[in-house]
């Protein structure tokens, strides 16, 4: 018997592309049947009531500390463009973005 | 004949360091011969650096001679490949970032720096730290020193093989959902998780933000106390660094546990644990009561709801994290007609399988329409492990459970089952949904002669403690470590 699937294809399609990833009709099937598990697993924190639970997104004590708004790192233009995957001057080259 | 300096511990060689019985430039070279020999059968290592160790090593001596050198001045450590290091390439284990060589230090990496430790290489893992057996490596799997038909764990398995194989005295890892303590089980070392924002993270390549944590791997939990001092404190680049004062770990190591009380939770001993590995807990137990310490069952009610609720937030943090890798500015290029399918299939050929399905699992939860019902329950539920463990804390100083249901299992056992795998990280996981420290120590052997590991959790800063129970169950001599097989 087949269970009752969590996501289409269509949707992993959209998520894909959220993602920005392409990916090839195998890994589209693949990569939904392994979220279809995934989300079946997930739904057991539906058996917990959190009507009245406040979410956790940080356990760290910091709080939000605030800075002064200076610069201090020294300019390294080249440094910081030496990993570009393509590069003009100090600018990151990329395809032409508006016809 | 070698002199084998690469097995002494990292307390025994600043010892001898200082004394100039031994240079760092000896324990160096006998480091990078040990590699040398063991590379081929265990692959723990992406990058080895020769060259850049040799130097670090006479700066280190040099410094030693003035009679005024840190303790850790001289040590190699290896270094997990998710630390940005300067001049050094830093893959995170993916194809994404196979030529990427940062141009800063991450803190700890600096401050390991400035006290003189040796950087012997950086450590194969998980790609961007995702998985629990370092399968998932774009340069191929680490294999198990005890067996090496079988995995090192992950996701920091490199650096756990490494030190348990004496490729190196110490390591670092960092821990999402047990990524140092569940490799520290499978390889038989000292593997520590301090509390969340006890150590800076910048510079460590982001899985998931609110649960990736730095720490070291050891031979001993008197050499983690000496690692864990150098790397924490406060960090104006890290916002969510703590400003508490860091104690002098070593002071806390009394080898005494006399009324320590310590809860055994009663939902970390089910179906499915190896036999073995719930008797060697149990036997360790008995331990610390023959040491002066109670034992007493809790409940940690929400246990079952864990992996669960991890595998929502934990992927909806690694899909914004992980939305950098764009081919932009860095990294990998795969060249297109248009910049979004430049994204696209530079994305689709620079990760691997395991990357994009958490990328894929964790935009799900956050896109509209199912964050309430993913994202969201997944936090709720985080709050409620939190709150287990608070309760918990009430009656018990320590926490003592296995740290994972099985010993290391066989290379390919568990790679075409996502969820099986996710299963193996059960014991250790609420640690980090909790932001507690953990840290996994040897505890016995099993039958076919592979390391079983226990783990003590305690409440937030708690280091002390757990370092001194961990250290005094070392000195009972109740687990002697083994010889690896390789």
């Amino acid at each position: 018997m087949m269970a009752e699937s969590k996501i289409t294809l269509e949707q992993v399609r959209h998520v894909a592309r959220l993602a920005r990833l392409r990916l090839s009709p195998d890994e589209e099937e693949r990569v939904r049947a392994d979220m279809d598990e995934m989300l079946a697993y997930v739904d057991k924190l539906n058996e917990l009531d959190t009507k009245d639970v406040a979410p956790t997104a940080q356990v760290g004590e910091a709080g939000t500390p605030m800075r002064d708004d200076e610069v201090t790192n020294a300019p390294a233009a080249d440094a910081m463009l030496a990993n570009s995957p393509s590069r003009e001057r100090n600018y990151f080259k990329v395809p032409k973005i508006i016809e | 004949m070698a002199s084998e300096l690469n097995k002494l511990t990292i307390a025994e060689a600043s010892a001898m360091l200082r004394k100039r019985e031994i240079s760092a430039l000896e324990l160096t070279r006998d480091c990078l011969e040990r590699i040398a020999a063991v590379e081929p059968k265990l692959n723990a290592f992406i990058t080895v650096c020769d060259k850049e160790a040799t130097a670090q090593a006479r700066q280190a001596d040099a410094r030693l001679a003035t009679n005024d050198a840190p303790l850790l001045c001289g040590i190699p450590l290896g270094i997990k490949d998710i630390y940005a290091t300067t001049g050094v390439r830093t893959t995170c284990a993916s194809r994404i970032l196979e030529n990427f060589v940062p141009p800063f230090d991450a803190t700890v990496i600096a401050r390991l720096r400035s006290d003189g430790a040796v950087f012997i290489g950086k450590t194969n893992m998980d790609e961007f730290a995702m998985g629990s057996s370092t399968e998932n490596s774009a340069f191929g799997p680490t294999l198990n020193p005890h067996d090496t038909g079988r995995v090192a764990g992950g996701s920091s398995g490199g650096s756990a093989a490494a030190v348990a194989a004496h490729e190196c005295l110490g390591a670092l890892g960092t821990d999402t959902g047990g990524s140092i303590r569940e490799p520290a089980s499978f390889c038989g070392v000292v593997g520590l998780k301090p509390t969340y924002s006890r150590v800076s993270r910048y510079g460590v390549i982001a899985y998931a933000s609110s649960l990736d944590q730095v720490g070291p791997f050891a031979k001993s939990v008197r050499d983690a106390a000496i690692i864990l001092r150098t790397l924490a404190g406060k960090d104006p680049r890290d916002s969510t660094c703590s400003a508490r004062a860091v104690p002098d770990y070593q002071r806390a190591l009394t080898g005494d546990v006399k009324g320590l009380r310590i809860g055994v939770p009663k939902e970390f001993f089910v179906e499915g644990m190896e036999p073995e590995v719930e008797k060697s807990v149990r036997a360790a137990l008995k331990n610390y009561e023959s040491l002066g310490a109670t034992t007493a069952e809790i409940s940690l009610p929400h246990t079952g709801y864990a992996i669960a609720a991890y595998y929502l937030v934990a992927t909806a943090e690694a899909s914004a994290n992980l939305a950098r890798y764009d081919g932009i500015r860095f990294g990998l290029r795969v060249n297109a007609e248009d910049n979004i399918a430049l994204n696209e299939i530079t994305r689709a050929q620079g990760f691997g399988a395991e990357v994009k399905r958490r990328i894929m699992l964790g935009t799900f939860a956050l896109s509209a329409g199912y964050y309430d019902a993913y994202y969201l329950k997944g936090q709720k539920v985080r709050t409620l492990i939190r709150n287990d463990f608070e309760r918990a804390f009430e009656k018990c100083d320590l926490i003592v459970t296995p740290v994972a249901p099985t010993t290391a299992f066989k290379l390919g056992e568990k790679m075409n089952d996502p969820l099986t795998m996710y299963l193996s990280d059960i014991f250790t996981i609420s640690v980090n949904l909790a932001g507690l420290p953990g840290m996994s120590i040897p505890c016995g052997y099993d039958s076919k002669n592979l390391p079983i590991g226990m783990q003590l959790i305690g409440p937030p800063f708690s280091e002390e403690n757990i370092l001194r129970a961990g250290d005094a169950f070392e000195r009972s001599g109740a687990s002697k470590p083994r010889a690896t097989a390789v």
